[in-house]
């Protein structure tokens, strides 16, 4: 059964793509069938390690064997993987069947359905893994994938660079996660989860060189290790590819870059959890960069016009809770937040993928609104999304989220106590900024003026159905789930996958401080409806008399173009130097082309030389002959 | 066994050639493609034969042939162990492809072309066989020639500038091994390898010597700065010349590293090791920027050669088991990667007459097939894991790492440029508007091009994900050279003492 989950997207990925000429339907319903056989398996495998504690690792051959590097291709059910499972097969089938009709008027479709299949194999393998290097495998897998997807409509050059940007800002937290890889195989001898984790305590005091700077061995893992996360995860400063991203199409946006390939970076720091714990440097710098992530990307997404890129920038946000979450200990939480976060957030994308698809292709917010009425099915969803993200009490935000913040604030340290500051002024900027989005698409007045409104439509349902279930997700799974996963017996599921030194006691938390972020959640409805609907001039000339910060969000901190000056620029300027100045200029100037000029210059005096006339000979020998009696005098 | 197989396995390529010689000038030349092509799956056949029969627990040279060739002066002897099988094999899998690859892009004077390639693979067996200083250096070196021919005849329009620069540089540094090979005749009175071994050469000579060998080695290699014949010789030679100049010429040098620099001078070794390195960063980090810069698809991949070189020397001298292993499946894999993208470059070559990058764009529109191949061997050319080129450098980082950090951590960075260039150039051919009028008319590969492909993708990925039979084959080689190495040096510290 565990193979079948894990192999039967691959599996999909082959036919479909192979078979897309046979029928018409064909590629679309073998990849959504596998992947739903997939999904309702690994439900029951979860279901199984809640009640039963089936869990087991599966080696299926060995990989590499290369002195003490050894890696299996290994399929490793535990609790935490069990939980990834259900997250990732069943968010990716619902977007399988999201995309039969969303992208049915596309040529590409079975290449689209391969793609996202393939996506969901490399996510399984990385989630699955034993050890570093499987992980590693499905890393780069998932990184691909995105790759393949966000440059799916190939004739777009921005496309393509947003293609090409998602994959080498990956490949530089790649760089850290290889070297962190290649600390750990050095120390510990492993590159086996298990074996490394349990070697843990035995370096806890050891302290390494690196660069000059003394540095605790353990920190500097986490520390590389990290990297790796904040690039896949798009944290600050490698985040730039997120947004970008949103070039592909929109059932890419839900299943990739919101609901699971973005969440690897938080399942690697919960994953190497016991590794984290004995470095506090290193769990701090999580909750800072986590903390930094937060507040910025979703001050940016305030202003933003895209529709997609307001949930980019949130998911983005999002996962900045994620990892200040496992910053300050709380691992089980921010896996809690991960899945309740997988079903709103792709709810959000894929009811915006159905708004886009009713504007016709249209995805500037200001280009929208007053059509709650034309689409009654994906306002609701919307709705349900939209309550469920800023945590409205009793939905599944509400209580992941809040976890969050009570469990920085429950840390009980100076960072915790800033953690918490921050995840209540960013939980009330996405309420502001996602009632903005929710309002200016379905309420107001209609704003295209290309496109008429009778033309908009409701999807089809085959699109509503996927959103559906998403739907049901985002309002029950928090609820449900709350008691196993981060209640006060939540040990009892997450056993030893999730490793804490000293557990955060759940209790005495003041009432005011459990009502603060409801509160202000709520209070920012009214407040968004009536700057952004009723009352749209204050906030026009707040802008005006504020235009160097409105810019300085519209432009996302101007890091893109930071970048280009700081980075890309130069880089493409030293390989032009090195080719023009170094290989031309001084190598073949020197080497090749000086000698045979040098030799060519040289037998054209000594050619001189052979005259042809008795005489000039004569004279040569004539003053070889003095030089030489000469010397044999002066001796 | 009593069978010469080793000699059969060098002569049949050459002894096909001699009937191509004979045969009848025809129209389109099919007997003599027939002839080569039957010719060189003999050869390869014989070595997969060679592979099966070897003893994968000895580290000993097996199937060793030994005659007298100039009394009590040069043996002509031959040996294979798990390091060279792996080269012989790749070599003799190279050679139908870049026949087949011929018959699309040879257009005059095939038959001459195709004697040229069997006589270079004769040389290139010769090459991963002999386990005579002397025998080695021959066809070392008469490897060139062929090469030369292959550039300075059937080239582009600038060929024989190439094919000049070509000789030029790698004669320079084989004659100062010639010299060394004289020495080391003159030390220890015979130029059998094994018997060298044994013997050892004395530590204040290995260092003049080990240099000698360096030089000849660097510029095969090619590392950085005797890199630059290199992407000249490659725009300028035809598809199959470009093939077996990437994936196999430049995998002598780093066998030559192997079997003569680490085992005869293992002092030297350890004294240059630090050179090695800083010349490996500069040829990772150095050739991946200007890759990045080129605006020929055969530069481009010329330098990214370069670049993938610098690994294996790096994981060579790194003289630990995964940075060997590594540099040893590297050359493999980048002779498989390499061969398949000079070959990608020829199929549009052959349709559209044109190298520059910018005369292409949007290929995937009308040539699906073609793309789908062209992005998979990219793929494994910037080291995705799943395909050869990823375990290969890794394993590579990994034992660089347990030497050196710093290089490893530079290193590192070259991963990240890799995937920089390689993108990019995707881009830029593959994906995009089709600007270019002319690639409308195009057609997609035909039966012949996929098959050559198919097959080494196949590979790719196969190898990628299940390494073990190249790892077998090699473990006990590598340990063995392991330890001989370690051994010297604590024997050479405690004589010091």
């Amino acid at each position: 059964m565990e193979y079948a989950i894990i192999f039967l997207p691959l599996l999909g990925a082959i036919v479909g793509y192979l078979g897309r000429s046979t029928t018409r339907y064909f590629s679309e319903i073998i990849t959504s069938f596998f992947i739903s056989v997939s999904a309702v398996l690994s439900v029951f495998v979860f279901y199984k390690g809640i009640n039963n504690d089936i869990y087991g690792n599966y080696k299926i051959f060995e990989w590499i064997s290369s002195g003490a590097f050894k890696a299996n291709w290994s399929i490793n059910i535990d609790p935490l993987s069990s939980i990834m499972l259900v997250v990732v097969t069943l968010i990716s089938a619902l977007v399988h069947i999201y995309s039969i009709g969303y992208m049915s008027h596309d040529p590409h479709k079975p290449r689209f359905m391969s793609y996202l299949s393939l996506f969901t194999f490399s996510m399984l393998a990385l989630v699955v893994s034993d050890n570093f290097l499987q992980l590693f495998f499905g890393w780069e897998g998932v990184g691909l994938c995105s790759y393949l997807l966000i440059g799916f409509w190939y004739k777009r050059e921005t496309a393509n660079n947003a293609a090409i940007k998602a994959f080498i800002v990956n490949r530089v937290g790649d760089f850290g996660l290889a070297i962190g890889i290649f600390i750990i195989f050095y120390y510990f001898g492993t590159i086996n989860f298990d074996e490394v984790f349990q070697l843990t305590p035995q370096f806890i005091d050891k302290k390494i060189s690196f660069f000059g700077f003394e540095s605790s061995l353990i920190t500097l893992i986490c520390i590389f290790l990290f990297i790796g996360a904040m690039g896949k995860s798009a944290q600050f400063l490698l985040h730039t590819w997120l947004p970008d991203a949103m070039e592909g199409p929109t059932p890419v946006s839900a299943l990739i870059h919101a609901a699971t390939m973005v969440t690897a970076g938080v399942f690697l720091v919960v994953r190497c959890s016991p590794l984290f714990e004995f470095s506090q440097t290193a769990l701090n710098l999580v909750t800072i960069v986590g903390m930094i992530t937060a507040i910025f990307a979703a001050s940016v997404a305030l202003v933003q016009n895209d529709i997609k890129k307001i949930v980019a920038y949130s998911t983005c946000s999002q996962l900045g809770y994620m990892f200040f979450a496992a910053g300050v200990g709380a691992y089980h939480v921010a896996m809690f937040h991960l899945f309740t976060h997988a079903f709103f957030k792709a709810l959000l994308f894929l009811g915006s993928g159905s708004v886009i698809h009713a504007f016709k292709d249209e995805q500037d917010i200001r280009n929208m609104g007053g059509v709650r009425k034309k689409l009654p099915f994906t306002y609701v969803f919307m709705l349900i999304g939209t309550l469920a993200l800023t945590g409205f009490p009793f939905l599944s935000g509400f209580y992941s989220k809040d976890a969050i913040i009570e469990f920085a604030y429950l840390s009980n340290s100076l960072l915790g106590n800033y953690a918490a500051i921050i995840g209540i002024s960013t939980a009330f900027l996405t309420s502001i900024y996602s009632w903005r989005l929710f309002f200016k698409t379905f309420h107001g007045d209609y704003n295209n003026k290309t496109l008429s409104i009778k033309e908009t439509h409701e999807s089809p349902l085959v699109m509503l159905l996927p959103l559906f279930f998403l739907a049901i997700g985002a309002i029950f799974c928090g609820f449900l789930f709350k008691e196993i996963l981060i209640g006060h017996h939540s040990n009892d599921f997450w056993k030893t996958s999730v490793f804490f030194l000293e557990e955060i006691k759940h209790d005495d938390i003041p009432i005011w401080f459990l009502l603060l972020t409801p509160c202000l959640v709520v209070l920012a409805i009214p407040l968004s409806y009536y700057y952004f609907i009723s009352n749209t001039k204050i906030l026009d000339s707040f802008k005006n008399t504020n235009l160097p910060l409105y810019n300085f969000l519209l432009n996302k901190w101007y890091i893109d173009e930071l970048y280009d000056v700081i980075i890309v620029a130069p880089l493409k300027k030293i390989g032009s130097f090195f080719w023009k100045k170094g290989d031309l200029g001084t190598i073949d100037r020197f080497g090749p082309d000086g000698i045979s000029k040098l030799v060519k210059f040289v037998s054209n005096k000594a050619g001189k030389f052979q005259t042809g006339f008795i005489y000039d000979y004569a004279f040569v020998m004539l003053i070889g002959l003095s030089i030489l009696l000469t010397y044999l005098i002066i001796n | 066994m009593n069978f010469p197989i080793l000699s059969t396995l060098i002569f049949l390529p050459i002894i096909s050639s001699l009937f191509i010689f004979l045969s009848k000038d025809q129209k389109n030349n099919f007997s003599s493609i027939y002839i080569s092509l039957f010719g060189s799956i003999a050869t390869l056949l014989l070595s997969l034969f060679l592979w099966y029969s070897m003893d994968l627990s000895s580290s000993e040279f097996q199937f060793i042939e030994e005659k007298s060739w100039i009394n009590n002066f040069i043996k002509f002897k031959l040996g294979v162990d798990g390091i060279s099988i792996l080269f012989i094999v790749l070599t003799t899998f190279i050679t139908p492809i870049c026949i087949i690859s011929c018959i699309n892009s040879v257009k005059d004077r095939i038959k001459e072309f195709l004697i040229a390639i069997l006589v270079l693979e004769t040389f290139i067996i010769g090459v991963f066989c002999s386990l005579d200083l002397v025998i080695f250096y021959l066809f070392f070196e008469a490897g060139l020639i062929p090469m030369f021919l292959i550039i300075g005849v059937w080239g582009g329009p600038k060929r024989v500038y190439s094919a000049f620069k070509f000789f030029l540089f790698t004669l320079l540094g084989s004659v100062l091994m010639l010299v060394a090979i004289i020495v080391i005749y003159w030390l220890t009175g015979t130029t059998d390898i094994t018997s060298i071994y044994e013997i050892k050469i004395p530590k204040d000579y290995q260092n003049l010597l080990w240099l000698a060998f360096f030089s000849s080695f660097a510029v095969k290699t090619p590392m950085w700065p005797v890199h630059t014949w290199l992407p000249d010789a490659h725009v300028e030679a035809p598809t199959a010349g470009s093939v077996i100049l990437a994936a196999i010429l430049l995998k002598m040098a780093g066998y030559g590293f192997l079997r003569f620099s680490i085992p005869m001078f293992p002092f030297a070794s350890e004294f240059f090791t630090p050179l090695v390195f800083t010349l490996s960063i500069i040829a990772i980090i150095y050739t991946s920027l200007v890759a990045l810069m080129q605006d020929d698809m055969k530069k481009l991949i010329a330098y990214s050669s370069v670049a993938h070189m610098g690994y294996v020397t790096l994981g060579i001298f790194t003289l630990t088991k995964q940075g060997i292993e590594g540099s040893i499946y590297q050359m493999i894999s980048h002779g498989l990667i390499s061969a398949a993208l000079f070959l990608c470059v020829g199929v549009v070559y052959d349709r559209l007459h044109s190298r520059l990058i910018s005369k292409y764009g949007g290929l995937v529109t009308y040539l699906p097939k073609y793309s789908f191949l062209f992005l998979v061997f990219a793929l494994a050319a910037l080291g995705l894991p799943g395909t050869t080129g990823f375990l290969g450098e890794f394993l590579i980082l990994t034992g660089a790492f347990q030497k050196n950090y710093l290089f490893a951590i530079l290193a590192t960075v070259g991963v990240v440029l890799g995937a920089a260039y390689m993108l990019w150039l995707t881009k830029r051919v593959i994906f995009g508007k089709v600007i270019n009028e002319d690639i409308k008319s195009l057609k997609d590969t035909n039966r012949l091009e996929i098959f050559m492909l198919t097959s080494l993708a196949f590979f790719v990925v196969f190898f990628g994900f299940y390494p073990t039979p190249l790892i077998e084959t090699l473990n006990v080689s590598v340990d063995n050279l392991i330890n001989n190495y370690e051994q010297s040096i604590i024997n050479i510290s405690i004589a010091n003492k």
